[in-house]
């Protein structure tokens, strides 16, 4: 996926052009931006109700959908949304069920995850094993973005961070305060399953373009650092977004110069900037002592 | 004026099975009120009843002079529970905030553009000063000690100047000197704001000395009165239905003996049958009760 013959200069403008010479270029920071600032915002909300676990199975049973998708031959972002809706769905009725336990609630999704990964395995088989293919689906098709998969991802984003903003305040308030959220009549059920469906068109997207595997890259390190460095809400999301913005367009632009895939150099980036958070607290009060574990669900 | 909340011939039951009846109690608006009975006694699904969250089986209830539903915008309510963990990264003072606009659609505006939000944050300063948070809120609240949270959960419930706060069990997992200062606080807010407070308490010791009324449910009924009037040996032996003992100590505080489900020091209600403070210090709550 590399692309061999360009040399970066240190002059910031030069590389600039270089970078946009080319449309599978122009397309792929477009494609990317979107992403980001869409998986950025959604992934706050992840981590912060703790839902890691529910977008990492999100992510898997992308994966089948877009293998049955490319099985089908229908566009393969019907097999990314469709699965993940659906897949959304299937991760609020079986939290519907676990009313008292997380841990029942997480076995129950880690099952639907397996069972997703099979399914993808077998639509991969039947497809003729084409590993070149399998290996997109894996690892993302940054660099085969056309222009009309940027037009359908920048609506689905539109459509997807409206409905966030719209819903902002009370999932906050049901993120952090449930049962006072229930008590004062906010309809957390409702909230909890609008936030997976939610969730669910932000992880198609971003699997579409990174991967299947790498989506936690802009999913959950940004939204994770950004709350890190800040308690403040509003901080945090815009934080959140700029990282995984920064990101990006970063590894894209690494990856333009270098040998190496543009998924490796994104994941890199986010995850050097976690840990160069983690080592130099940025914030001098109230350091958390344990992270958020991102097996909880 | 109207009764804070008044049950006339009440009878609630939880799927099914029935967890008091026959209860007739009136709470006077802008009393300080205690909760009390053994776990499963149905503290909480009084404070339901009250929330409208759980309609009666029998007999009539009134809360702020209407239904429970329609009461429900002038009640502050604080559920019980265990407090938050230290991976929350919210300040203090936007879980404060939530309680005053939390449930409202959309995105809050900055407050450089909104006067709006310029109130609201007024308001939430006031409240945080009025419960003695200033110094932590802008903490996050994930990183204070479970009497600072205290605090600023009551002022989550206050913030919408609540004509009646419903409290239930503010004081567990606090220690001694805490359940004191949270105690002395709702006090306050209660003579001061002229706000009606009923709290669910697990041991009546702390708050004896600022109460103005207790309701006690026990053996699937309730009554009440003021604390020294129905904390004792001939009326919750009725309640029960098998002898009670209440020794009060040297010290002013009661302690009942002989409840049925108080094997050993589990934790039961209105005292403790074991008189050894230090101890209490030290396991501040012996059990927590399943809500119902």
């Amino acid at each position: 996926m590399s692309v061999a013959g360009p040399h970066p200069s240190w002059d910031l403008v030069a590389d600039w052009e270089q970078l946009t010479a080319y449309p599978f270029m122009v397309q792929a920071l477009e494609a990317g931006a979107i992403v980001a600032v869409m998986a950025g915002a959604i992934g706050w909300f992840m981590v912060l109700r703790r839902q890691t676990f529910a977008g990492h199975t999100l992510a898997m049973i992308s994966f089948p959908g877009a293998a049955a998708a490319t099985l089908a031959a229908i566009p393969i972002a019907f097999g990314y949304f469709g699965a993940c809706g659906l897949g959304a769905l299937a991760l609020a009725a079986v939290g519907r069920e676990g009313s008292g336990g997380r841990a029942g609630e997480s076995a129950a999704i880690g099952t639907v995850q397996a069972f997703a990964l099979g399914l993808g395995f077998l639509f991969v088989g039947l497809y003729g094993g084409q590993l070149a293919g399998l290996e997109a689906l894996l690892f993302g098709t940054f660099l085969g973005i056309t222009e009309g998969q940027v037009v359908t991802l920048l609506c689905i984003a539109v459509i997807t961070l409206l409905v966030l903003a719209a819903l902002a305040r009370p999932l906050f308030y049901a993120s952090v305060d449930g049962a006072v959220a229930r008590a004062g009549g906010v309809p957390t059920r409702f909230l909890g399953v609008a936030f997976l469906l939610l969730l669910g068109m932000a992880v198609a997207a971003t699997s579409e373009i990174v991967g299947a595997l790498l989506v936690f890259a802009l999913l959950v390190t940004p939204a994770a650092t950004a709350q890190l460095i800040t308690a403040r809400p509003v901080r945090g999301l815009l934080l959140s977004v700029v990282f995984a913005f920064a990101v990006t367009w970063l590894g894209l632009g690494i990856a333009y110069f270098s040998p190496y895939p543009v998924g490796f150099w994104v994941t890199s980036l986010s995850f050097g900037l976690y840990v160069l958070t983690r080592l130099c607290p940025l914030s001098p009060r109230g350091r958390q002592r344990t992270e958020a574990p991102p097996a909880v669900a | 004026m109207t009764e804070a909340i008044s049950l006339s011939g009440a009878a609630a039951s939880r799927g099914g099975a029935p967890v008091w009846s026959g209860v007739d109690l009136g709470i006077a608006r802008g009393e300080f009120v205690a909760v009390l009975g053994p776990n499963g006694a149905g503290k909480s699904t009084f404070l339901d009843v009250a929330l409208g969250l759980l309609p009666l089986s029998a007999g009539g209830v009134s809360v702020l002079g209407a239904t429970p539903r329609a009461a429900r915008a002038r009640i502050g309510y604080l559920p019980q529970r265990r407090s938050f963990d230290a991976s929350t990264r919210v300040r203090g003072v936007d879980v404060v905030r939530l309680g005053l606009d939390g449930a409202r659609w959309g995105l809050p505006l900055p407050a450089a553009l909104s006067g709006s939000a310029r109130a609201a944050r007024a308001k939430v300063a006031e409240v945080v000063e009025l419960v003695g948070a200033s110094a932590y809120a802008e903490r996050p609240i994930g990183s204070l000690s479970g009497g600072e949270q205290q605090r600023l959960l009551i002022g989550q419930a206050l913030v919408r100047d609540p004509e009646m706060l419903l409290l239930d069990e503010p004081l567990d997992s606090l220690d001694l000197p805490n359940q004191a200062a949270v105690a002395a606080l709702v006090q306050r807010i209660c003579r001061t704001q002229g706000v009606t407070v009923v709290l669910v308490a697990h041991d009546v010791n702390p708050i004896l000395g600022y109460l103005d009324r207790v309701v006690y449910f026990a053996g699937g009924h309730g009554v009440e009165g003021p604390p020294r009037e129905v904390i004792r040996a001939d009326v919750l032996s009725e309640l029960y239905g098998s002898p009670i003992e209440v020794v009060e100590t040297r010290s002013g505080r009661l302690i009942v003996v002989g409840t049925p489900d108080a094997g050993g020091h589990s934790g039961d209600c209105g005292g403790h049958d074991h008189a050894a403070d230090e101890r209490q210090a030290e396991r501040p709550v012996a059990e927590r009760e399943p809500a119902g």
